[in-house]
């Protein structure tokens, strides 16, 4: 692979691990879907760039899944959602951005750490790729831990799947890459905004899982 | 043979179709009929698989002595989950909990539950297993939100969060394992397909395949509920419906393990590799004592027995992480007994919580006096699972315990303890459920005990004597497992 691929495909990856710190930090929901969006279109310029360097079109299938589906549509949809409910002003107090972006920081290092280290038996490529996907994850991780309010956690839930498709294309050849990408999609869409967030709505109108936390199974 | 003869396809087909189907019907009467004949097909398909396998193994799919076993067990608990079900959910519409709308709704979700969870089994791709156990995870989730209260919002909400989490860690640990696959075996399906991972995995880099196991452990222990990763499982079993707890508990919590299991194979060809055993240990022993403790605050009854199942699964992982012949044979026939166990067990609270409706164990007093059938069976049951002779329990628990003092005393100790202190728990709620003072509604039972008394036959009977075949056959899966 020349030098020049090599790089593209860092740059962007790399790119992807940033736009997840400006999520972690982020406390008003409209800045957070459009870094998901603008991070989904950059997952999909990167898939396409892999389809490229690997010779592999179908790739462009999951290409064109993340740039229309979750760079469009989830996004428009979730605008509407947060305006419906009128949770679109609402600041979010995240605890400790200082804490939390230092473990952010602690994530990614340990993920360079030891991916790094660990994949000296596989191609160049696919090892930084996996790198900075374990980030991605991780870092989605944290944001869905440190958050309390439902459309967080979701939008936390699909930047840990975009750094999985990230790692799934970075493996050269691996099959299912499409049939995953679709399943989880069509699965997200499903579960996700036509379910849980509506009843969560007609219940305790509010998408604050805190209040969720009150009606502990637990009582005496 | 044509492909609709085919049990293989069978297994698979006919809960999809059967799903299919069951979104069109309105009356719940038929559909319950329906869910319990596609139930009842789908067992009878895994039982002719016991003699007749595919000639050629096809691409995707895998028929072996180990998953085969996996396969009987979880279309049985199908079908008996079902016909208990179909009891369970009449009751259910005639008080207003559920709308016919939403039982359209759960037994579609029955029968795909039970496809996924075949497939998961079925499969010889790790990406696919990945994908089917996915698919089973969230229509359980939508399940154990069905009734829409607070609690099982909250439940379903906790089950999204920290299922999702399981299922990124181990899709994250799938990938890995191919990436180190695919130097050795080149491109495409045979990098996933357990038979070429397990033959190659001695070339395999063994740094890399270390990280993905622990990954994949991680992931599925979140799925099979292994402390510390089980937060979801005592509000999904609480919240959801009592066919769905049992299903859970008797059933994914099993697919989960085995998943963990195939792994664990790929593992032992490379003798380069940590040793996946004592991290298995681990978490087994850290499930078995942490559940038992927990038991004694719980109060109410499927949370008690959602924590008793958190404490099987532990000794289950414990078994099959010290390996060899013995343990690995009493992993194996404990997972069987405690299936049967604990579903039929969560048939019996379904039937308890249906009559004194509430789920309250302080307000449940007196069964044996109110309702002698259902109390009974429901002491045998909870003596069964407890580990007391004669029931199958007792049996597996045995092996494990006297192999465990074989080679490892000091953990052996632990784990006695951990038994002991949740054989105690067990006794004190039962004696307060079972005995004394019959309190609540004292209206007689009107719903068939037939599935408990199945399935507390059958770990009698495994208790007692075990056929020669059986034996033979976990023997063999023993060995297999390393």
């Amino acid at each position: 692979m020349s030098t020049f691929a090599f790089d593209v495909s860092h740059f962007l990856a790399g790119s992807l691990v940033l736009l997840s710190f400006f999520l972690l930090y982020q406390d008003r929901l409209p800045p957070l879907i459009n870094i998901f969006a603008a991070q989904s279109l950059v997952l999909a310029v990167s898939i396409a760039w892999q389809a490229q360097t690997q010779n592999a079109p179908h790739l462009l299938v999951t290409a064109g899944i993340a740039l229309c589906f979750k760079s469009i549509v989830i996004p428009f949809v979730l605008y509407r959602l947060i305006r419906d409910l009128r949770i679109h002003r609402t600041v979010e107090t995240v605890v400790g951005i200082g804490p939390t972006m230092i473990a952010g920081m602690a994530l990614v290092g340990l993920s360079m750490a030891l991916m790094m280290r660990a994949t000296s038996g596989i191609a160049d490529l696919a090892r930084e790729d996996l790198a900075f996907s374990l980030s991605v994850i991780l870092l989605g991780l944290l944001m869905m831990v440190t958050r309390r309010n439902a459309v967080s956690q979701v939008i936390g839930f699909m930047s840990i799947e975009n750094g999985l498709v990230l790692a799934a294309t970075g493996a050269k050849g691996m099959p299912f890459v499409v049939e995953m990408s679709v399943a989880f999609s069509v699965l997200i869409a499903l579960i996700v905004i036509g379910i849980f967030l509506f009843r969560i709505r007609e219940r305790f109108d509010t998408v604050d899982v805190a209040i969720l936390d009150r009606f502990r199974g637990e009582r005496p | 043979m044509s492909a609709i003869l085919n049990p293989v396809a069978a297994v698979l087909i006919v809960p999809l179709a059967a799903a299919f189907v069951l979104v069109l019907i309105p009356g719940y009467r038929v559909a319950a009929w329906i869910n319990v004949a596609a139930a009842f097909l789908t067992f009878a398909a895994a039982l002719a698989l016991l003699v007749w396998r595919p000639a050629a193994p096809s691409r995707l799919l895998l028929v072996d002595d180990l998953n085969i076993v996996f396969i009987v067990l979880n279309t049985l608990v199908g079908f008996t989950t079902s016909v208990f079900s179909s009891g369970y959910i009449a009751h259910e519409l005639e008080i207003g909990n559920l709308k016919p709308a939403h039982l359209r709704f759960y037994h579609a979700m029955y029968q795909i539950l039970m496809g996924a969870m075949n497939l998961a089994l079925l499969t010889s791709i790790t990406g696919l297993m990945w994908v089917a156990i996915e698919l089973a995870t969230l229509t359980t989730i939508l399940m154990v939100g069905i009734y829409r209260t607070h609690e099982a919002l909250e439940a379903a909400w906790k089950y999204f969060i920290l299922g999702s989490v399981g299922i990124a860690l181990a899709l994250f640990g799938t990938i890995l394992v191919y990436s180190v696959a695919q130097p050795v075996v080149g491109n495409g399906l045979p990098a996933m397909t357990w038979s070429t991972l397990a033959a190659h995995a001695a070339r395999f880099d063994p740094t890399i395949l270390n990280i993905a196991f622990v990954f994949l452990l991680l992931g599925y222990g979140t799925k099979a509920g292994l402390v510390p990763l089980h937060a979801w499982l005592p509000d999904a079993h609480a919240e959801g419906p009592t066919p769905i707890s049992a299903v859970l508990s008797g059933l994914l919590l099993n697919v989960a393990i085995y998943a963990i299991l195939r792994f664990k194979i790929v593992l032992a060809h490379n003798p380069a590799t940590i040793a996946p055993g004592p991290l298995m240990m681990a978490l087994g022993l850290l499930s078995v004592v942490f559940a038992a403790l927990m038991l004694y605050r719980r109060r109410d009854i499927k949370r008690f027995f959602a924590y008793s199942s958190i404490e099987h699964m532990g000794i289950v992982a414990f078994a099959f992480g010290l390996g060899g012949p013995l343990a690995n044979f009493a992993g194996l026939l404990h997972m069987a007994m405690h299936s049967l166990t604990k579903s039929g067990i969560f048939f019996a609270v379904g039937h308890i919580t249906r009559i004194k409706n509430t789920q309250k164990i302080g307000a449940i007093t007196g069964l044996t006096t109110s309702h002698p059938v259902l109390g009974w069976i429901f002491v045998a049951s909870v003596v069964a699972i407890a580990g007391l002779p004669p029931f199958g329990v007792f049996t597996s628990e045995f092996l494990v315990v006297s192999s465990a003092f074989a080679h490892r005393p000091l953990l052996a100790v632990l784990l006695v303890v951990g038994l002991l202190v949740s054989l105690g728990a067990l006794f004190l709620r039962l004696n307060s459920i079972a005995f004394g003072e019959p309190s609540g509604d004292t209206s007689p039972d009107r719903m068939s005990a037939l599935p408990m008394v199945f399935h507390l036959g059958l770990v009698l009977m495994i208790g007692i004597f075990i056929p020669g075949p059986i034996v033979s056959w976990f023997q063999h899966v023993a060995g297999l497992l390393g």
